[in-house]
């Protein structure tokens, strides 16, 4: 082994150049731009035979209808409203704070962490919009919908473990998402717009 | 150069670059990790909508993209300035979304098709009547999972 003679090292010194431009490379083709959005989930298509039999019955108190018509205007339970009272109106139905009988009624049920308590599960928020409604007047709305929930689930989690919603645990979350379901049905597109 | 060194009396000791490569190599795979390969080509004006209650989407490999707005100016001539559907490179009617989602879901883990996540990149001055459109052809091909798009608003 020894009389073998010792093969030349291969000259490393360009393999940092060759790194340099595959980096490069890739910071180019890539983007970096992590993809954000309000995440939703769509109800289960209606069969076809079925359509226009509303099979589900919700009370009128535990209902809150949104609706935005073609100019980008906002009603809210009937009566016109400004983006900006939007999500107090909002949270003020879902939380129902003083039992009023046109809101909401809530359901005693049994929460890990917090015990018997009261929770929110009835309500329903019912956004409809136009078909000539802009998109971002859609997702402002949207947006403080989920702003309202938000608020309210915070509040509760910093009244009982001191900490914002987000900073939660898994189990804490799920416990908390029980007294505050977000409840927004998207409902069937109407044509409002052929109604003028 | 030897000229130098020895005027010097002292020779300076070369840095060691025998771990450039790895450095850079490492740099390079976190690069790879944390961004994604920008697939298609934007045929549409995308201006996301601006909201503050954010989430960020998941799992890249899961997610599916619909782009929706005007066709840029070069497409401008041959599509017509109407809001339109882009689905991977191309130009689409609402009626090909079950196909695609179809596809895409084809193409994904059967342990993964149930948290398949659709993106819906919207432009802000899009009408509600094609998204609609885009929503209900969602529900009928079984994608519930939906987000729809858009930037941190500056407060």
């Amino acid at each position: 082994m020894g009389k073998k003679r010792k093969t030349p090292g291969i000259n490393g010194s360009s393999s940092a150049d060759i790194a340099f431009m595959l980096l490069i490379f890739f910071l180019i083709t890539t983007s970096m731009d992590t993809d954000k959005g309000l995440a939703r989930r769509l109800p289960q298509p209606v069969p076809k035979d079925q359509k226009d039999k509303n099979d589900v019955e919700i009370n009128k108190r535990n209902l809150l209808v949104v609706l935005i018509n073609s100019n980008n205007q906002i009603s809210c339970g009937g009566e016109y409203t400004d983006i900006k009272q939007l999500k107090d109106k909002v949270k003020e139905f879902i939380d129902n704070p003083y039992n009023d009988a046109n809101k909401p009624e809530k359901v005693e049920e049994d929460v890990p962490f917090f015990g018997k308590v009261m929770c929110a599960t009835k309500g329903v928020i019912s956004l409809q919009n136009d078909r000539g409604t802009e998109y971002q007047a859609y997702i402002s709305v949207q947006n403080e919908l989920a702003k309202a929930y938000n608020e309210l689930r915070d509040a509760v989690s910093k009244k009982k473990f001191g900490k914002t919603f987000a900073e939660l645990d898994e189990d804490q979350q799920k416990a908390v998402q029980q007294i505050y379901p977000q409840k927004i049905s998207e409902a069937e597109p109407k044509n409002y717009g052929d109604k003028k | 150069m030897g000229k130098f060194s020895k005027a010097g009396g002292r020779e300076m000791p070369e840095l060691n670059t025998s771990s450039l490569p790895d450095l850079v190599f490492a740099f390079l795979f976190f690069i790879m990790m944390v961004t994604s390969m920008r697939e298609v080509t934007l045929m549409v004006q995308f201006h996301a909508p601006q909201a503050t209650e954010l989430q960020k989407l998941e799992k890249k490999s899961l997610v599916t993209f619909i782009y929706v707005g005007k066709p840029t100016q070069e497409y401008q001539a041959k599509m017509g300035s109407e809001a339109r559907l882009q689905l991977n490179d191309k130009f689409a009617e609402v009626s090909e979304i079950q196909d695609y989602i179809a596809q895409e879901k084809s193409s994904m883990d059967e342990a993964d098709q149930p948290f398949m996540t659709v993106s819906i990149k919207a432009d802000k001055d899009t009408k509600m009547g094609l998204i609609t459109d885009v929503k209900q052809a969602l529900r009928e091909a079984y994608a519930l999972k939906i987000s729809y798009s858009a930037r941190q608003a500056t407060e």
